[in-house]
């Protein structure tokens, strides 16, 4: 009794440790020492009818205040440590905005911050890894490891591009992307619940599978016949009306192509199922405690087999977003990574779909911040920059910035007994 | 009576634990990825396609287009991994074979770390990150130091090795310490460290080349630090392979004899019950993420100072995470990682002559990837192909006593 309460109870001082230290370094690197020159913060873009007038800062003062600002949360996480408190994740939310506002001041001395178009090309770069990170989150919930996202969403960009181009139709692409993603998680399912195999080395093995096999496809098929086969073009662009005129916003989220629409759609649908509904607590308890769930008649193999499947096809869907959703074809390894990513980004939520999402979009400015800051301030290391994320993880996984708990039942074959 | 019984019933026995043990299922599951390999190159060659159109009209065609086109296929790997019967000297037809053994040799170094943290009970995903780390030090040494020949070559081996094992050793430490799982962390740790190299080759005062040009490349390693050619300049095979023998040797004497790999394998087998015989489970796994890491050092310093020209972002060549599947289908053994090592190590040899026949070498992924997905699921192979159950019952064992020990064994 006594030892798994001391364990719990203990918060400890790590977070306003951590957020004191970026904001000291932020206060620095960025502000004493930042870089001179005023930063304009375009609201409106050159070619909307309203238009609203810059903010201008001083480069330097930004990151002067910024740090500060980051140690008022820091101050407010210490309060909460002291009365033994967890910091509440809107103060991490709100700290993580802070530094990218800061990043994009210092960046951007003496010229303008675009911020309707980095944040929105920020979102589209995210929802590949926003619906990724839904399929490790369905998932793992229900104690499936997935190492394997990065295979689902490259086995989903290259059934879109390719089907979309035969076809002609740009809806039988993404039906055609969702499907064979859910193929792909169906042997990882039927490994893992029937075969009982390590799940992280069928996760790993079918990661080279799916690479083995599209780059074969692409090589053999997609290079000779590219006209006919991976020529899909990207999807409209639709404008909500009304909603896509507010300022910002409105770019960034009502004027987008579908598959961004849908992401919007499906993280707080998934976020209502797992955590309001008899569905999703089924799959929760599955996850947690599988002979508990077995014992009160869920069938355990049976909901871990369908969870695994269907969020292999969102994840073919996140696959799509990166071939008709974004780049207009298949490239070689397109995905790049960005299943790993995703892995990353379901510990950082702490496997809840919204915070995943948040902290995909995190990852989504790192990867147009750094193109940008290429453009507008060249020279600049842009290593580190991209390198932030995969930190941030890191500290996460450790357990500084509030430890990320994985569900109980997580990697653990079910052996009805 | 009863004796002649027991031997009877032997036999059967024996051929069921040979059946089901892991060699037959390797064999099979090789087989298989092989013939998945081979139905991806016939179902995407033109002339097969073309003969479904009257395939009932004239079957052989379809037949002879699928034979021709696996025919082809294999046989340019066997000529560009093995040997070469067409070239005109046998010097050159053997070529092919010391191409598989330079291009094996870090596929087993780095499957020898891999296979050690599979004997612990971990996961280290992370080999491409610590092979870079491996070369970030064997870079710095073999570019930036002045030493004389052979004591350069093993300063920067040993620096390869050092630097990749301190990123293990720390990934081990914050899983002992925290309970992070190393799987992230090691994930995390390949693009963090991908990016600090490249970070490092940008700039002159670092590791970049001194006659920069822009990109992100280093220095070619100094002459007096490069691997020497093993049967002289007309093959490009060097001293890696030998540092990946030995590396093979060190493992299975630290793995099977060692109290080191007595330890490590008592935590991968229940840390419960390890922890109870007074092993302290958080200090071996640090060991054993800074051993992994340091076998796949040796890999790294074969790739900084097996070639004259300078390494760049993506001189890792994917081997950490080959380095996975090699420790897989070796069944994280030594002698099993030094022969799936080199079946590897012959796909990368002969992927560019099958180029030349028209068949994409990309399919030898395919080939790769199916192998260690049969090797993943034994229940899936036992049950395709019938295989007996694991047994445990040592009929084999006591045949194998029968004829190696004096007097027959033991009863």
């Amino acid at each position: 009794m006594t030892t798994s309460k001391e364990t719990e109870v203990k918060v400890g001082y790590k977070s306003p440790i951590v957020m004191g230290s970026i904001g000291l370094l932020t206060l620095v690197f960025l502000g004493l020492l930042g870089r001179d020159g005023m930063v304009a913060f375009e609201i409106s873009r050159r070619n909307d009818s309203l238009q609203l007038p810059t903010l201008d800062i001083d480069s330097s003062l930004l990151g002067v205040l910024a740090g500060l600002a980051m140690f008022a949360l820091a101050g407010f996480s210490l309060s909460k440590a002291i009365k033994n408190l967890k910091t509440p994740i809107w103060v991490s939310i709100v700290f993580g905005a802070i530094g990218i506002t800061a990043l994009l001041g210092w960046l951007a001395a003496e010229k303008s911050v675009p911020i309707a178009f980095i944040t929105g090309t920020a979102l589209v770069l995210a929802v590949p890894i926003i619906l990724g990170a839904m399929a490790g989150i369905m998932s793992e919930r229900v104690g499936i490891t997935n190492i394997a996202i990065e295979g689902q969403l490259l086995t989903g960009a290259f059934m879109a591009a390719v089907v979309s181009s035969i076809t002609d139709n740009f809806l039988f692409g993404v039906i055609a992307a969702m499907v064979t993603s859910a193929l792909v998680s169906m042997i990882l399912a039927v490994f893992s619940i029937k075969f009982l195999a390590q799940q992280i080395i069928v996760g790993v093995v079918l990661n080279v599978l799916v690479i083995g096999v599209t780059n074969f496809l692409y090589q053999q098929w997609l290079t000779e016949d590219a006209e006919n086969v991976n020529f899909p073009g990207t999807m409209d662009i639709i404008k909500i009306p009304v909603l896509s005129d507010i300022p910002i916003l409105g770019h960034v989220f009502f004027e987008n192509r579908i598959t961004v629409f849908l992401a919007i759609l499906i993280v707080p649908t998934i976020w209502f199922i797992l955590f309001k509904t008899r569905l999703g607590l089924r799959a929760r308890a599955v996850g947690e405690h599988p002979l508990a769930a077995d014992t009160v008649g869920i069938n355990v193999g049976r909901t871990r087999f369908w969870w695994v499947t269907i969020g292999g096809s969102i994840a073919g869907l996140g696959g799509a977003a990166l071939t008709i959703g974004n780049a207009g074809a298949f490239g070689r390894e397109m995905s790049g990574g960005f299943g790993f990513i995703a892995l990353a980004v379901v510990i950082l939520g702490r496997w809840n779909p919204i915070y995943a999402s948040l902290a995909a979009l995190l990852f989504g400015f790192s990867i147009i911040l750094r193109v940008w800051a290429n453009q507008v301030s060249p020279g600049i290391p842009t290593d580190f920059i991209t390198m932030v994320p995969y930190v941030v993880t890191i500290i996460a996984v450790v357990g500084f910035v509030g430890k990320s708990r994985p569900p109980k039942a997580l990697a653990v074959p079910y052996v009805k007994g | 009576m009863s004796e002649i019984n027991k031997a009877d019933n032997t036999m059967p026995q024996v051929m069921r634990e040979i059946f089901s043990g892991g060699l037959v299922r390797t064999v099979i599951s090789i087989l298989l990825g092989f013939l998945v390999g081979a139905l991806f190159m016939i179902g995407s060659n033109k002339e097969f396609i073309e003969s479904l159109g009257y395939i009932f009209a004239r079957p052989g065609d379809a037949l002879g287009a699928a034979f021709a086109v696996v025919n082809d296929g294999y046989g340019a790997l066997f000529r560009g991994a093995i040997y070469n019967a067409d070239a005109e000297t046998f010097e050159k037809a053997i070529r092919p074979l010391t191409e598989t053994l330079r291009l094996g040799a870090p596929l087993i170094a780095a499957g020898l770390g891999i296979g050690l943290t599979f004997r612990v009970g971990l996961f280290n995903i992370g080999g491409t990150g610590q092979l870079i780390f491996g070369m970030i030090f064997a870079t710095f040494v073999a570019t930036r130091l002045e030493l004389p020949f052979v004591l350069h070559m093993v300063v920067a081996l040993i620096a390869g090795i050092v630097g990749a094992a301190l990123l293990g050793a720390f990934v081990g430490f914050l899983k002992a310490r925290t309970g992070a799982h190393e799987v992230i962390l090691t994930i995390m740790m390949n693009y963090i460290a991908l990016y600090f190299f490249t970070f490092l080759m940008r700039d002159p005062a670092l590791l970049q080349e001194t006659r920069a040009s822009g990109n992100p490349k280093a220095d070619p390693a100094a002459e007096t630090a490069l691997f020497p050619k093993l049967l002289g300049d007309s093959y490009s095979l060097h001293w890696g392979l030998i540092f990946a023998l030995l590396a093979v040797v060190v493992f299975w004497w630290l793995m099977e004899r060692s109290t080191i790999g007595y330890r490590l394998r008592m935590v991968g087998f229940n840390p419960d019950a390890a922890r109870a015989a007074g092993i302290n489970v958080e200090k071996t796994y640090i060991l054993a993420m800074a051993l992994s890491a340091g076998f796949v050092g040796v890999a790294a310093a074969n790739q900084t100072l097996g070639t004259a020209i300078g390494v760049t972002p993506s001189s890792h060549a994917n081997i950490g995470f080959d380095a996975i599947t090699v420790a897989l289908l070796g069944g994280s053994s030594g002698p099993g990682i030094l022969l799936a090592g080199l079946l590897f190590g012959a796909f990368k040899a002969g992927a560019p002559s099958m180029q030349v026949f028209g068949v994409s070498p990309e399919v030898l992924g395919i080939v790769q990837g199916a192998i260690v997905l049969f090797i993943a699921a034994p229940p899936l192979i036992r049950a395709l192909f019938r295989l007996p159950k694991p047994q445990t019952t040592n009929a084999l064992e006591s045949i194998r006593k029968r004829m190696f020990t004096r007097g027959g064994g033991s009863k």
